[in-house]
């Protein structure tokens, strides 16, 4: 069957010019299914493109969390008048791949009556949250894995998987540090949950849409940030905290604690199974950087200011491929910045924080922002 | 179905044994606490040292009193040289020596100087315990250049043992003055800097302001001294009290609060900072010209009796009591350390409050663990 149909149909071409490509992913995306469908039924077609989708996201999810413990490093060096890591590699670059290797060949330590097998199970999970939600993150124009309609409660969703993974790390360690940062991680994931999901609902009331696609569009003729008046700032805000209290990462790392509690709960962790966390924790501030750049500032979207036309065409020439990556890690770089400045939080205040003063705060933004919508007073 | 009754688990039976210990970060060291915690509230503390005894006191009465200096520097590591002075001046008491005002002019600056990079040090693992781990870094860069100060007129750079009965061991270097003027000018600078960092944060406010208070009772039935015991309006500076070596001649306050609580240990030791600072300005310039050292017998010996001398180190009130039998080592030594008497209220001021106030408040009284454990 599979040779007659090559042969009928001519090879497609791409239908614009190859450069062109990092403007707008779509005719190359679409080039490549046209060229499988042609190749193989639309089963193998769909188990196909699910491979290569799976093999990218993979390849990129490794090389972004190398990269971002490299930042890290650099980062917290300079803030610290520190050099950081300068000597595998020019600059240090291939430190954390050498560090990689050597958890890689790390032992992994048998724990003596830890729950053996959700003690193996919860580095996966924990691991698979962040996998998922990096699925939904439009990268550049026409470059997503799925563009589905509830984007935004998509990612919700799927990242606060995460913390079943922690809860079962620590519970099952058989070790109280662990459990005591476990239970800290539980309690401030569920109520930091919160104030994500409203300071994302205040912009998914602006945007119409729940759909990740639609509001970058939406964010063509300026970013929502600038848009949205001041509820859009405070929902940015809110968001900054939220979402790093989330990923427990900052003055908010009180399930890590190391000064309390060693490690927390990945205490009993060795070698890959510890990796797997410690990849999850960044990968995971890269999500939530994206979602905030996406949201907030645009996401691919170059910087346009409405009726500014000579200016907005040489905005366009920037791919936005770029946009997306400067925008996300200018987020990321102000959470290394207030990871390494502020000292951590208690965890009284820490659920203080979000139940006396954030979401109030967000509760009455969301009202102000529908009420933004209802007059048309936002730009 | 049968109904099962549920029974409540009294209180007691809800808490549960931390070891933190003696391999933890925060215990700065090798002390080991048992932790008695409901939930994350601390019931009860149980402080177990001795994990590096090393029998320093045993080890003094096989020794010269020239020998006991150099181990004076293993116990409270931060403060080597004035646990130095301490012994120092126990013996030229009890030989009834005159110490050249040079000697004891360039003393109380190294004795300053000690203090302010023990509380740098201080404050950078405080800053840890808290969390800010920038704190760490800035702190440490501070204190290197005081050790190099040390390194190049001492030759040690933390274990300087620069001290010696009648005197001290060889003059200063040639650069010591500007190095030091040189520091105490960038110092001034950077202080501020720390307060920017740490002391306006309102996270910082929020972690030790009514955290762990201790009255002035307290602080003095349980024999705490130094900025601990000073920040609950305990007056017990030795330097003031009882002025050994210049500290007669320098113009100084003692820091004093009445709050006791975690934040304010921390303001005193940052105002000390700056009283240290004044302290050395004052005598930089005016080091009088002299001998370094008294010229003492080879082999000395004290005569029969008990003497005893108390310092002020960066953490408290440290004493040094010898009874001699006329011999040319000690019959007895016993050393008293702050930080033995420090620990010991730990248990009375962190009982009720979470774990990370445990932390928090085990760093502001200061420990140093082979200090306790000597």
């Amino acid at each position: 069957m599979l040779p007659e149909i090559v042969a009928q149909n001519t090879s497609p071409s791409l239908s614009v010019p190859w450069w062109k490509v990092v403007y707008n992913f779509s005719p190359l995306t679409e080039w490549i299914d046209k060229s499988l469908h042609n190749a193989m039924t639309p089963f193998w077609t769909t188990v196909t493109e699910m491979l290569i989708i799976g093999v990218l996201i993979l390849l990129f999810y490794a090389l972004v969390g190398l990269f971002l413990v490299y930042a890290e490093r650099k980062v917290c060096a300079f803030m610290q008048n520190r050099l950081g890591p300068n000597r595998v590699g020019p600059f240090g670059i291939f430190q954390t791949i050498a560090d990689l290797f050597k958890l890689l060949f790390k032992e992994l330590v048998p724990i003596k009556n830890a729950d053996g097998f959700l003690f193996n199970l919860a580095p996966y999970i924990v691991i698979i949250a962040s996998f998922m939600a990096i699925a939904a993150i439009p990268f550049a124009k026409g470059l997503h894995a799925i563009d589905l309609n509830i984007g935004v409660l998509y990612v919700i969703a799927v990242s606060a998987m995460g913390v079943i993974g922690v809860l079962l790390a620590g519970w099952s360690s058989n070790n109280k540090y662990s459990l005591i940062g476990a239970m800290r991680s539980g309690a401030q994931i569920v109520s930091y949950e919160l104030s994500v999901g409203l300071a994302l609902i205040t912009i998914v009331i602006m945007a119409g849409s729940m759909q990740l696609s639609v509001i970058v569009e939406a964010q063509r003729d300026g970013w929502f940030i600038f848009k949205g008046h001041i509820p859009a700032f405070i929902a940015f805000i809110v968001f900054l905290i939220s979402s790093t209290a989330e990923t427990n990462r900052g003055p908010f790392d009180l399930a890590e604690a190391e000064s309390e509690l060693t490690a927390g709960y990945h205490t009993e962790y060795s070698g890959i199974k510890f990796a797997f966390f410690f990849l999850a924790e960044y990968i995971n501030m890269f999500i939530v950087s994206s979602i905030a750049a996406t949201v907030f500032l645009g996401g691919w979207m170059p910087f346009h200011v409405s009726h500014w036309e000579g200016f907005n065409h040489i905005m366009d020439f920037i791919p936005p491929f770029i946009w997306y990556i400067g925008k996300t890690f200018f987020v990321i770089f102000m959470m290394m910045w207030f990871k390494w400045t502020f000292p951590r939080l208690r965890i009284d205040q820490l659920l203080t924080l979000e139940w006396k003063y954030l979401l109030p705060i967000n509760l009455v933004n969301v009202l102000v922002m529908a009420f933004i919508v209802l007059m048309g007073w936002h730009f | 179905m049968e109904e099962k009754e549920i029974i409540p688990v009294p209180d007691e039976q809800q808490e549960y044994v931390i070891n933190m210990g003696p391999q933890h970060p925060s215990t700065h060291g090798v002390l080991r606490l048992l932790v008695s915690l409901k939930g994350e509230m601390v019931k009860n503390i149980q402080p177990h040292v001795g994990y590096i005894h090393s029998g320093i006191e045993k080890m003094c009465e096989s020794m010269t009193y020239t020998q006991i200096i150099h181990l004076t520097d293993r116990m409270d590591y931060i403060s080597a040289h004035i646990n130095n002075e301490a012994v120092c001046l126990n013996v030229e008491k009890a030989l009834e020596v005159d110490i050249p005002d040079r000697v004891k002019v360039i003393r109380t600056i190294m004795s300053e100087l000690t203090r302010l990079q023990s509380h740098q040090l201080w404050w950078a693992c405080f800053g840890m315990d808290l969390g800010g781990l920038t704190c760490f870094f800035y702190g440490l860069r501070d204190r290197e250049k005081i050790l190099d100060i040390f390194e190049e007129t001492c030759g040690g750079r933390m274990i300087v043992s620069y001290n010696c009965p009648g005197g001290l061991m060889y003059d200063i270097h040639p650069n010591f003055q500007k190095r030091v003027k040189d520091f105490i000018k960038y110092f001034r600078k950077i202080l501020p800097e720390y307060d920017q960092l740490l002391t306006g944060n309102v996270i910082f406010h929020e972690r030790t302001k009514g955290i762990g208070k201790l009255t002035k009772e307290d602080a003095i039935s349980f024999g705490v001294t130094g900025p601990t015991g000073r920040a609950s309006g305990f007056s017990c500076d030795i330097r003031k009290h009882e002025p050994y070596s210049a500290y007669d001649r320098v113009q100084f306050k003692e820091i004093l609060f009445t709050e006791g609580d975690t934040f304010h240990r921390y303001v005193a030791r940052i105002e000390e900072m700056w009283e240290s600072m004044n302290i050395i300005e004052q005598l930089i310039d005016n080091i009088p010209e002299g001998q370094f050292a008294v010229k003492m017998k080879p082999v000395i010996k004290l005569p029969e009796g008990e003497y005893y001398q108390r310092v002020e180190t960066a953490r408290g009130e440290l004493g040094v009591f010898v009874i001699s039998d006329g011999n040319k080592n000690p019959f007895r030594v016993k050393f008293r350390s702050p930080n033995f008497s420090n620990l010991s209220v730990l248990n009375h001021i962190a009982k009720g409050f979470k774990i990370a106030d445990l932390v928090a408040i085990g760093g502001s009284l200061d420990l140093i663990i082979p200090d306790i454990d000597r």
